[in-house]
């Protein structure tokens, strides 16, 4: 193992360590930020695999996040509670709409599929709003959480634990993709388009492929984000999530397999330490956290293009 | 009367077709010369509708609030373009993207902190209120402004893009801009002024919004979206493609939200159309928009320049 891959894997240990700590610091705020972390963490990582290593500029990412958790939380309002149930319908329901949208958007390339991807999810985002049964755009309480007969997601470290298996087996997943000969193509594809069509290969179906298994994983990220808010809305699927999400791809360094966790990470965390920050004047900071995340966004991709995995030691490309 | 019905919302769809018209010529403009995405285009309709808001209460005169809140627009355009965009032209298009909605945090938190969260209120001056009467139409005299100063910025546009010697550097910055720069031509200079071009247009659709639209901070953002669903179904970087694609997105939207729920409660049954009528509408001019990329991937009005 290279030294990059024993960071990664002292990260996740320390993840793995946070429940305990904050039992012993009596502060189970923490298990609640950091399984948020984890699930973004997830989200961003599905993301990586068509924005970093597909070079597909999605901007419409949060629709997954969406379906998935709508999934969850309209089969809970028909009484439908099974897990297995609600998260396999959760990533398929993920998978269908992601090959409908590729379908038309991975034809395209550069600013048009930029623009096809963000209208796409603002669409759906007007059908969550516009579907008063489920809550229209104030959303809706979940009635319990999903059922797993060998686990119990309202064991608050039992989720955490779960959620962060999760997350090792979509790092494991997606390293595994990428290395692959789909992977290979599909990233021989993003550098040069001409010569992966001289060589052999279509690139359409490679991508069409990747934006489907991304949304799906996405769509298990949804599925997860329901069941930890224990509220579903819109929101999920606001056009400002999709460009959070991208912006955490970027800030941990793209194409990198620790990058979008440690983006997840950087971004949730600084959030949180922006809204509840004691040495400037509260409410100033609670209030408009956004206006110092907008600069600090602009001043990242400006100036530190290859992202907080740039920092860690070990060559660009892992 | 269901004729008088079609013919108001047929105007409504036209002038939310101009208004989209007015910042999708903007974004197109720039889209085409400086191949920059600037999702930040939207932030600087809501800085216009509020400038224009502000100095209208300001100096009680609409009038003077009008150029006061176009320059303005026009400063906070070029000074964002000076500082933050100017860097990016060279970069691909995810650091633009990422960048410009950073901007987009930044001034919906801006004119949050300085005007609050909450929708101002803005008024239409007196003289522009009232309606006009078209024998048993009436419409609202303030909404034919609109459409008259759309139709009115769509020719000025035409005439200087298409018979001006800076339409001309326009056009050639499109093309090649090495060999527009290659040639003496300040390529700096032309990219700002089309980028403060840009901006006041942004800002004059911001203004002409604020009396009919809510003026809050995102309010940008919202009908931007529509705006791109324009570009791409008109085709990007081109001014035809945005005013056509304006036009008939203004028009399917308009009378979508208008039509489409007692239509389908003809076909379907009257409670069923109450649920899937205002949501087909709203997703309507998505689906418009996938059904024209799927026949032509390049808008129905690709520019011709690149």
């Amino acid at each position: 193992m290279r030294l990059r891959s024993w960071i990664l894997a002292g990260l996740l240990l320390l993840l793995a360590a946070v429940p305990p700590a904050a039992a012993y610091l009596d502060a189970p705020f923490y298990i609640d930020l950091l399984r948020r972390v984890m699930i973004f963490g997830i989200a961003a990582i599905s993301l990586n695999l068509i924005l970093g290593y597909g070079g597909m500029v999605s901007f419409g990412h949060a629709a997954y996040l969406g379906i998935g958790a709508y999934a969850v939380g309209v089969l809970g309002y028909h009484g439908i509670h099974a897990g297995w149930i609600q998260w396999s319908v959760a990533i398929g329901a993920s998978a269908l709409v992601a090959l409908a949208i590729g379908a038309i958007s991975v034809r395209t390339s550069g600013i048009y599929f930029i623009m096809i991807t963000l209208a796409f999810t603002q669409m759906l985002y007007y059908l969550g709003i516009s579907v008063a049964e489920y809550g229209g755009d104030d959303g809706m309480r979940l009635k319990q959480r999903s059922e797993f007969d060998w686990i119990s997601l309202n064991d608050e470290k039992a989720f955490y634990y779960l959620v962060l298996a999760i997350l090792v087996f979509a790092l494991v997943f997606v390293q595994r993709l990428v290395n692959s000969r789909f992977g290979l193509v599909l990233q021989a594809a993003r550098s040069n388009e001409a010569r992966t069509r001289a060589i052999g290969y279509s690139p359409y179906p490679y991508r069409l492929a990747a934006f489907v298994i991304s949304g799906a994983l996405c769509g298990l990220a949804g599925a997860l984000l329901v069941n930890h808010t224990a509220y579903l809305t819109p929101e999920f699927m606001n056009w400002t999530r999709s460009g959070e999400l991208m912006f955490m791809v970027i800030l941990g360094g793209i194409a990198t397999s620790a990058g979008p966790l440690l983006g997840a990470a950087a971004l949730l965390l600084l959030e949180d330490v922006l809204q509840g920050w004691s040495l400037l004047p509260k409410e100033a900071v609670r209030d408009h956290w956004q206006l110092y995340l907008g600069v600090i966004l602009v001043l990242v991709v400006l100036y530190a293009r290859r992202g907080l995995a740039g920092l860690l030691p070990g060559g660009k490309n892992e | 009367m269901n004729l008088i019905l079609i013919a108001e919302q047929t105007l409504n769809g036209l002038q939310l077709g101009v208004m989209l018209f007015l910042l999708a010529a903007g974004l197109t403009l720039v889209f085409g010369i400086m191949n920059m995405v600037n999702l930040a285009h939207g932030a600087l309709y809501m800085v216009g509708a509020y400038l224009t808001t502000y100095f209208y209460q300001a100096t009680g005169s609409f009038l003077l609030a009008v150029p006061l809140g176009l320059a303005g627009t026009l400063v906070v355009g070029i000074v964002t373009e000076l500082v933050a965009l100017r860097t990016l032209y060279e970069r691909d298009h995810l650091d633009q993207v990422l960048a410009t909605f950073g901007l987009i945090l930044f001034f919906n938190e801006l004119i949050a902190i300085l005007w609050g969260r909450a929708a101002i209120f803005s008024t239409i001056p007196p003289w522009l209120t009232g309606h006009v009467e078209f024998g048993v139409l009436r419409y609202p005299l303030y909404r034919l402004v609109i459409i008259g100063v759309g139709f009115a910025v769509a020719v000025l546009l035409w005439f200087v893009v298409a018979r001006t010697r800076l339409g001309m550097l326009i056009r050639a910055g499109a093309s090649n801009r090495a060999m527009v720069a290659a040639l003496g031509v300040n390529i700096r200079l032309l990219y700002t002024v089309v980028f403060g071009f840009g901006a006041a247009l942004a800002g004059l659709a911001g203004l002409l919004a604020g009396p009919i639209y809510s003026v809050q901070p995102g309010m940008g953002e919202l009908i931007l979206i529509q705006v791109f669903v324009v570009i791409v179904i008109g085709g990007i970087g081109s001014i035809r493609g945005a005013f056509a694609g304006a036009l008939i997105v203004g028009m399917v939207d308009t009378l979508g939200r208008a039509f489409l729920k007692p239509t389908l409660a003809t076909i379907i049954s009257p409670t069923a159309a109450e649920t899937a009528g205002p949501a087909l509408a709203s997703m309507l001019i998505y689906l418009l928009m996938a059904a024209v990329l799927a026949f032509r991937p390049e808008g129905l009005f690709p520019s011709r320049g690149s």
